[in-house]
């Protein structure tokens, strides 16, 4: 019984010494990229989503586009979303939603963080 | 019947029609229109239009009802007076170009100019006949040029817009260019003029609840709160107004007065047709 409780003990001290020092720093990681993208999004010079779009924690935002609210539902493929902000109309040459990659409204960085901002939605 | 006289009589019908002097792209154009806004907005009567977004919202209406009781644009359009009746250095004035009974100006324009082969708008008008004149141009955004404009327009106030798209083939093409403009994604944001005044009409970009093409042009110029808080006194023309609005989606706007917009404003005044001319105006 000792020598089968052992490594298991062993192996959990481990894994919380690994967690105490790499799992903060990941999730510190995503916090300062969905902040960002919160930043780049709320920015009438950067994305201007609330022209169109309900978000929460924005004001008078627009009803051009649908609110976007559990965004990850319609889109768990993040690389889906991701293109979607990037180039819409490649999809549909009618949207209104501005290709914000294509026409380099965004730079790549930029993008990658509202993505994230918006997937935690 | 046989095939090929169906077609004849067909195509004896459309040019009995084309005699009568009623574009029939202009025509389909302002029916289909005028369906579609019906639909979207089955509670606006036809005549309501004319007052753009403040048709579409009690509460916005209350704010533009109280500016109308104490218009910004008295002055303007006293000032717009007083050129009109002022004479040139020659001795002629606007009137000599545009005619002496001021209230049959504004609903001439805009209008197919045959000879030249180009359209011709009021402000346009005014400042050739200023040149025509030895006199030296109004600014064709603001200013003097609107106030004379306002004038003008305001003494046609009550009269129904009327754009007719003559039997011309150049004509037409012009009518069709500026529809082309209208409809035509630009900008580095990607968005048609129609993107906001059609299909997102009665929707809010932002604050700004937006107005439906049909009726834009009844009123101008406008005085605006947006532009009072800029330079000059907030008065401004209607290219001025398509100025703004390709600037706000990233496009470099094209010359006031040049073929562009005024081929757009042929078209764009086409589908205020039937509306009431109620000028100036005040818009937020
Ligand atoms: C000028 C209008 C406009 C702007 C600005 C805009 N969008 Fe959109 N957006 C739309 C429209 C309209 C749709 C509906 C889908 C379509 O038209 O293709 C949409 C759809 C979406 C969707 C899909 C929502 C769903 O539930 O399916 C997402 C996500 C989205 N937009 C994100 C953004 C982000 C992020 C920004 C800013 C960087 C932005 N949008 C800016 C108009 C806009
Ligand atoms: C991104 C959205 C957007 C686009 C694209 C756009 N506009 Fe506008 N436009 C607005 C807003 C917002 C207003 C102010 C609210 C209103 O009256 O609609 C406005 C107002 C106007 C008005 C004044 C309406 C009135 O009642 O006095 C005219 C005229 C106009 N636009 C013409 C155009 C033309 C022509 C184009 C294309 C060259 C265009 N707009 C493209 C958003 C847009």
């Amino acid at each position: 019984m000792e020598l089968q409780v052992k490594p298991l003990a062993m192996a959990v001290v481990v894994m919380a010494a690994i967690s105490s020092v790499a799992l903060p720093q990941a999730v510190a990681a995503d916090s300062a990229m969905i902040e960002k993208g919160k930043k780049v999004a709320f920015d009438r010079k950067k994305g201007n989503c609330l022209t169109c779009h309900q978000i929460a924690g924005g004001s008078l935002a627009g009803n051009i586009g649908p609110p976007l609210i559990a965004v990850n539902a319609r889109f768990p493929d993040r690389d889906k979303l991701r293109a979607f902000i990037w180039d819409k109309t490649e999809s549909n040459p009618y949207t209104m939603m501005p290709p914000f990659g294509k026409h380099h409204i965004l730079s790549e960085s930029e993008i990658d963080a509202i993505t994230d901002f918006v997937h935690s939605l | 019947m046989t095939m090929k006289k169906i077609v004849l009589m067909a195509l004896a019908a459309c040019l009995a029609l084309g005699t009568t002097g009623v574009y029939a792209s202009q025509a389909d154009d302002i029916n289909a229109l005028r369906h579609y806004f019906k639909k979207k907005f089955p509670t606006v009567p036809f005549k309501e239009f004319a007052n753009g977004s403040y048709a579409l919202s009690a509460d916005k209406r209350i704010n533009w009802e109280s500016m109308r009781d104490f218009p910004p644009f008295e002055d303007h359009v006293a000032k717009g007076e007083a050129l009109w009746n002022k004479k040139f250095k020659n001795g002629n004035s606007f009137a000599t170009c545009l005619g002496n009974d001021v209230t049959k100006v504004r609903n001439r324009f805009p209008h197919w100019n045959a000879k030249d082969k180009k359209v011709e708008t009021l402000e346009g008008n005014i400042v050739a006949c200023q040149k025509a004149n030895g006199e030296k141009p109004f600014g064709l955004k603001k200013g003097n040029i609107a106030y004379l404009s306002a004038y003008i327009a305001s003494q046609a106030n009550g009269q129904k817009v009327n754009v007719v798209v003559p039997d011309d083939k150049d004509a037409q093409a012009a009518y069709e260019a500026g529809k082309q403009f209208f409809y035509a994604k630009r900008g580095q944001l990607n968005l048609s003029c129609a993107d906001c005044h059609v299909y997102s009409a009665g929707m809010y970009a932002r604050g700004n609840l937006l107005s439906p093409v049909m009726g834009h042009t009844t009123h101008f110029p406008v005085w605006r709160g947006k532009w009072a808080k800029k330079k000059g006194d907030g008065f401004g023309t209607l290219h001025r107004r398509y100025g703004g609005c390709n600037k706000q989606v990233r496009a470099k706007p094209f010359k006031a007065q040049g073929k562009e917009y005024s081929n757009m404003e042929f078209f764009h005044a086409s589908m205020s047709n039937g509306l009431t001319i109620d000028a100036p105006d005040y818009r937020e």
